[in-house]
């Protein structure tokens, strides 16, 4: 059927397709989005191959390592404007970003290279990667291993051979041993002397609250310096392991060719990981995968956050989102069972409900403003002055903290909880009601027995809602507790063990600070996203909860509706 | 009747004394969760409705007018008590705490005494020449606590009046002395007798200027530190000034020694440049008053003038460049008072404001950069001769009739007037009143300038950018799924759209700031194109599968159509794209970028208000699509069936039936998507520079409100004025958001009840 132009515009039908196009559009938006953020974030943790070329400019030659990070196309005449020498027709040229690591030799992590001026490029599989503890990747070939600083193996070649292979596997197994030595250390710094930190700071507290309280008694004071003496030896103690284990750790070193010749000599104790990314099978690159994977939400962030895991924001933000649910289920369902059911119908009500329906729609940033000032100003200062004097002039409460955030975070997210219980209490058919009451049932025993747990599924969609809209609030955050770099978890084995005055790490915030606020941030880039990835499953996944059980919801009360 | 059927159910005996303790425990119960459940959503209302009355809580004492009370110590009002020390008082000043006064007469007397009793605590005697007199004094700035007397002998003497705490047994003791900052020996300013003499400086450079009319000598002054020997060694140069032709009152001097100001008598002021230091330059010469001069002082930081006469007139005035890059004086503005002559006028040592006192006795209190009078009160009986201020301004100490007064002045925040929020201000060293929003920097005697105007305007043209693209794509989206698509498929793609609004801004503004912005930098052209090609593809597309056979056709059902088109704009998109940088090279020679700058004058941020509209426009298009999508679904079938059953097309039914019955829908939509795109924070704090620019340029950044109450509240002083207009801010904010959203809201509520009568 052939219809003209004209006639076809009369119809109509192309502004429907516009409607449609815009549709398409918004769901490309969302796919390439997610998309976008998924691919860049779980590349990261690929083993990417080192590639080794020379590149040469204006006559001089240098041997290049690393991986390739980006490739793009720009404008020949741009590169000869800033008086680079090609000598090709092409209207562009292509280059390539490097990772060339070595930060502590070569000053930065990255570097361009043209295409054209990039020659001999193989992959040489006895190039090593090394991720260490500071100053970012090291990639080189292995020379030496050298135990106390004498030299115990040496390889000089650059070709696969059985002594490489011999060398590498030897330093593998000295790089087990000190990966053991420096968990060990990890635990007693962290752990052990934590504790021990923490309960002297916790006798200084209770002494200094004596000395307020003006005891004269000599008694206690001596029973705290008791206490001290015993805690003074088991830190003398501890820190004498310390200082062995030290010594154990920073027994090997090794030592690199990097690109350029230079040999380097590396700690073993300053590294965290090695592998042959071109000696890789798949198999092998698919477990390296997993691991850095599992580093990745299960280690500590090292580097400024630009490495290293994000175990302790994705505990700050599941714990922060907990408390805040336990504040908001309570209080939430309350004022809906007291809106729709105990209040008087009214214009007031009427009102009301319109107030909490808008308090949605308020910035969180106002809550935040609202949060610091109300919370932790007004109310943590008076809890100080009232209850922790002892620790003044430090703030105790009076502070931004973990407390605080959730409690902002539950004001926040109460209109969420209360619509929806509302919602769901509405959707209960008031024959129910009646019978109920009918039968000799008290309000309360109705309430309890048949409405609330029919309504129990609204209550779950408005909480899982509450959950996913505070999963990812930052503003509020930056004003009422989160920071960049949390020294320890707010949940640990010193009494009281839940720190409710700590601050914390999270994931959104995590994102904010390392993408815009780090000394690194093209190191730090595909960490963001894989941060970004991370926040996003997590979210969509409490949504899309979310959104089965209302459905569920809904299907179930249609054979209620008669 | 049947005795044995009721005998055998005795358990039926509701009124046992168990069950009615039972009944009694239940309706306790019922009514003790009555009351808690009562009690309960009462007090979660009434914490959401603290809010508002929290955020108000702290704005209100901003716009509390200052108070003045007699000196309160140890609960007893400080009654006035006679001047101690003797001889005409030159000078007055007071220590941090205001505990300690400071007396300079006439007399070379410097008196520091106790200001709540008038006791005399030292005395310290100014070592002059034989045979001479004191004839002038002068004063480097209230803050820096220098002096200078001129002397009848043509020398001067500099001092440093200093405190120092010290706490022994706990009590905290205040010790005053009287320093010299430029040496004990006293400096030769000119040959004649010192009738005038001004003095500034800073930082080891001095300068003091003084003689008698038609004979001033300028001495300038420079300290250097030996690093050796650690002396200070002066190095010294004089200049002889010209004749003013005016009869001078009073001379100030610049902290920068590069302008002197002269008052003069008829009203006159003279202004000399100072810059070439061998030529002094007369620049002006200017009728400032129309009466008597009768005070003349520079506000903190010496950048301006305060004009006082005998009208009682207060005018400000400053150096501000013409066209020609010259510096002319001119009067920035003039200060509401009473009519009654000024006879003194004490400068605040931490901000920009100043107290008079006039002959009726009447104090007065105000704000330079608001432009405000924030107290005026009678304090004394008439002929008060002098009043200063104390360091913290909380302190004022007025000499009347041989008395000292002490008051206690309450004035917190005098910098906030309506005009200073909303209005332009002529903030000093500014060619023109302008809106600015510059909290904080990094001197003390920075000028706060705290409009909200250029943060208000950031706010609202993100929010415009962002609703320019996010109204067309998501009501067009709206209709199409409610209207044209296939149950099946709206069932799958509302969810999916909707859940666009469960995405952390965070990570929106992590992409626009980290990827989309460089993105849309390297491929400014192919934007455009993108924006110009997209219709005609979608279009040309759409035509030619009207002109397929049936048989394709109709493979794909009706309302489908939206999943045919993704592979058709994905590839207009890409052709956009990858054509960017030929275009560039064709139109723009190699660099939109710099032809934009260059050719056009259009400045260009990589982080602008195109990324911001983009990034924010995807967050908040799940918003107007949702509830747009809502009101058309809910616009009853039998309105559209009637229509088409006439004879309408379905675009016809739609723009004609459909449509103007959801308006009030779509348009509450909209309001709300408004009000998620003003209060968005993270966004706008990640993908624009932050720059409080007022500029509607779409290649250019803004600082919105929201991003603003992030960047600056965990540095700001609690309490301080800052702090309160960033709670002001956020008061705006949430005000806004609510209005817009109740109205949204009652929209909403009474198209509901019209479908609910259809």
């Amino acid at each position: 059927m052939n219809i003209s132009a004209k006639e076809w515009f009369k119809s109509g039908s192309p502004w429907v397709w516009m409607n449609a196009a815009a549709v398409a559009i918004c769901i490309i938006m969302v796919v390439g989005l997610l998309g976008l953020i998924a691919v860049r974030g779980l590349s990261h943790f690929w083993p990417a191959g080192i590639v080794q070329g020379s590149y040469t400019i204006d006559a001089q030659s240098k041997t290049v390592v690393g991986e390739i990070v980006e490739t793009n196309e720009v404008l020949t005449k741009q590169l000869l404007e800033a008086g680079i020498k090609l000598t090709t027709d092409d209207e562009f040229s292509t280059r390539h970003l490097l990772k060339v690591g070595n930060r502590d030799i070569y000053g930065s992590d990255f570097t361009w290279a043209l295409e054209a001026f990039f020659t001999e490029q193989t992959y040489p599989e006895m190039l090593f990667t090394a991720e260490r503890r500071e100053w970012g990747n090291l990639y080189g070939y292995l020379r030496s291993l050298k135990q106390d600083g004498t030299e115990i193996a040496r390889f000089d070649g650059y070709e696969k051979s059985s002594d490489y292979i011999a060398l590498w596997s030897e330093l593998n197994e000295r790089l087990e041993r000190v990966l053991q030595i420096h968990d060990d250390i990890l635990e007693i710094e962290k752990h052990e002397i934590g504790a021990i930190n923490y309960e002297l700071e916790r006798l200084r507290l209770k002494e200094r609250g004596l000395q307020l309280d003006n005891v004269t008694d000599s008694a206690p004071f001596e029973a705290i310096n008791q206490q001290r003496k015993v805690l003074d030896l088991a830190y003398e103690d501890l820190q004498q392991r310390l200082i062995d284990l030290y010594t154990q750790i920073n027994r090997d070193s090794l030592t690199a060719e990097v690109a350029g010749g230079q040999v380097v000599e590396v700690q073993l104790a300053k590294i965290v990981r090695i592998f042959r990314p071109n000696d890789m099978h798949m198999g092998q690159k698919m477990i390296h995968y997993a691991a850095k994977l599992w580093e990745f939400v299960s280690d500590d962030p090292r580097e400024a956050n630009t490495e290293g895991g994000i175990f302790p924001a994705i505990f700050g933000t599941v714990m922060m989102v907990l408390l805040m649910s336990l504040l908001v289920t309570p209080f939430g369902v309350i004022a809906a069972v007291y809106l729709r059911e105990y209040a008087k119908q009214g214009f007031v009500t009427r009102l009301i409900r319109i107030a909490v329906n808008n308090l949605a729609g308020v910035p969180s940033i106002v809550y935040g403003v609202f949060g610091l000032g109300f919370f932790v100003y007004f109310l943590g200062g008076n809890i100080d002055d009232l209850f922790f004097a002892a620790a003044k002039p430090a703030p105790t409460f009076g502070t931004p903290g973990l407390m605080w955030a959730s409690l902002t975070l539950a004001l926040l997210t109460v209109p969420v909880v209360i619509v929806a219980t509302e919602e769901g209490l509405s959707r209960i058919p008031r024959a129910l009601r009646e019978g109920s009451l009918a039968l000799g049932a008290t309000k309360f025993e109705t309430l309890m027995k048949v409405v609330l747990p029919m309504a129990s599924p609204a209550m779950m969609t408005g909480v899982i809602l509450a959950i996913a809209r505070a999963a990812g609030e930052v503003a509020p955050l930056m004003l009422v507790g989160v920071v960049k770099l949390a020294p320890s978890l707010p949940l640990d084995g010193n009494y009281p063990f839940i720190h409710l005055d700590q601050k914390f790490m999270h994931l959104g915030f995590h994102i904010y600070d390392v993408g815009f606020q780090s000394p690194n941030v093209e190191a730090a880039r595909p960490l963001v996203y894989a941060t970004a990835l991370l926040l996003v499953l997590v979210i969509a996944l409490l949504n899309m909860s979310a959104i089965a059980i209302r459905n569920h919801l809904r299907e179930k009360y249609k054979a209620l509706e008669m | 009747m049947n005795i044995e059927n009721s005998s055998a159910i005795p358990d039926l005996d509701f009124d046992t004394p168990a069950a009615r303790r039972g009944r009694k425990l239940r309706a306790l119960k019922d009514k003790m969760a009555s009351v808690g459940i009562g009690l309960g959503g009462i007090s979660v209302i009434i914490a959401i409705l603290l809010i508002f009355f929290y955020l108000l809580y702290e704005v209100l004492p901003m716009f509390r007018s200052a108070e003045v009370q007699p000196w309160q110590h140890n609960n007893q009002i400080v009654e006035p008590y006679a001047l101690p020390g003797a001889g005409k008082t030159l000078y007055m000043a007071m220590e941090e705490q205001a505990e300690i006064g400071l007396r300079v007469t006439d007399q070379g007397e410097m008196v520091f005494f106790s200001t709540t009793s008038g006791d005399i605590i030292k005395r310290h005697q100014a070592q002059l020449p034989l045979n001479t007199t004191i004839t002038s004094f002068a004063m480097v700035s209230e803050n820096s606590r220098m002096f200078a007397l001129g002397l009848s002998n043509g020398q001067a003497m500099v001092f440093k009046h200093t405190y120092k705490s010290t706490y022994p047994d706990g009590q905290r003791v205040i010790l005053p002395s009287i320093t010299f900052p430029l040496g004990e020996q006293p400096i030769d300013v000119a040959s004649s007798p010192l009738e005038q003499l001004t003095v500034s400086g800073s930082d080891g450079s001095y300068a003091l200027i003084g003689g008698t009319q038609g004979n001033l000598q300028a001495i300038f002054i420079s300290q250097t530190e030996n690093m050796f020997t650690g002396d200070v060694e002066l190095e010294q140069s004089t200049t002889h000034l010209p004749d003013l032709g005016i009869k001078i009152k009073k001379m100030l001097l610049m902290p920068d020694l590069a302008w002197l100001f002269v008052a003069g008598e008829n009203g006159k002021m003279a202004v000399v440049s100072l810059r070439n230091k061998d030529e002094p330059i007369i620049t002006q010469v200017l009728n400032a008053s129309s009466s008597k001069i009768t005070t003349f002082d520079l506000l903190l930081g010496g950048n301006a003038i305060l004009l006082g006469n005998a009208k009682g007139e207060v005018s400000q005035w400053f150096l501000v460049r013409d066209d020609q890059g010259q510096w002319q004086m001119t009067k920035i503005r003039s200060f509401d008072t009473g009519n009654t002559s000024v006879t003194d006028l004490a400068i605040e040592h931490r901000r920009k404001g100043f107290a008079t006192i006039d002959t009726a006795g009447d104090l007065r209190l105000y704000n330079s950069t608001a432009n405000a009078n924030v107290l005026v009160k009678n304090v004394t009986q008439a002929d008060a001769s002098m009043i200063t201020l104390g360091p913290r301004a909380n302190a004022a100490l007025i000499e009347q009739a041989g008395k000292l007064t002490l008051l206690h002045i309450d004035n917190e925040h005098p910098e906030v007037s309506w005009s200073s929020l909303w209005g332009k201000v002529w903030y000093e060293g500014y060619e023109e009143p302008s809106y600015i929003w510059q909290s904080s920097a990094a001197n003390n005697d920075f000028e706060p300038k705290f409009s909200l105007m250029p943060l208000a305007f950031g706010t609202l043209k993100a929010a415009f950018y962002a609703m320019i693209l996010a109204t067309p794509l998501a009501i067009c989206g709206a209709i199409y799924t409610a209207y044209f698509m296939v149950p099946s498929l709206r069932r799958k793609v509302k969810p999916f759209i909707e859940l666009m609004e469960a995405l952390p801004t965070v990570i929106l503004g992590f992409l626009a700031g980290l990827w989309l912005a460089p993105f849309m930098e390297e491929n400014l052209p192919g934007i455009f194109v993108t924006l110009l090609l997209l219709p005609l593809a979608v279009l040309a597309f759409a035509f030619a599968w009207a002109q397929m056979p049936k048989q394709i056709r109709w493979l794909v059902p009706d309302g489908w159509d939206a999943l045919l088109l993704i592979p058709v704009i994905m590839l207009a998109t890409w052709v956009s794209i990858s054509i960017s940088p030929s275009i560039e090279l064709v139109l723009f020679d190699g660099n939109m970028r710099h032809w934009l700058t260059n050719d056009l004058g259009i400045a260009y941020d990589q982080r602008n208000a195109m990324v911001i509209g983009i990034a924010m426009g995807f967050a908040v298009i799940p918003t107007i699509f949702s509830i747009t999508e809502d009101a058309i679904f809910a616009v009853p079938k039998h309105l559209s069936y009637g229509s088409l059953a006439l004879g309408a097309t379905p675009w016809q039914t739609l723009t004609r039936v459909v449509m103007p019955t959801a308006s009030p829908g779509i348009f509450s939509a909209v309001m709300i998507g408004m009000g998620r795109a003003v209060g968005e924070t993270m966004i706008v704090l990640m993908a624009t520079g932050n720059t409080p620019i007022m500029d509607v340029n779409i290649f250019e950044g803004m600082r919105t409100l929201a991003a603003n109450i992030a960047v600056e509240m965990p540095e700001s002083e609690v309490g301080s004025t800052h702090y309160r207009i960033l709670f002001l801010a956020a008061f705006v904010l949430f005000m806004f958001t609510f209005a817009v959203n109740t109205l949204a809201e009652t929209i909403r509520q009474r198209l509901r009840n019209k479908y609910g009568s259809l």
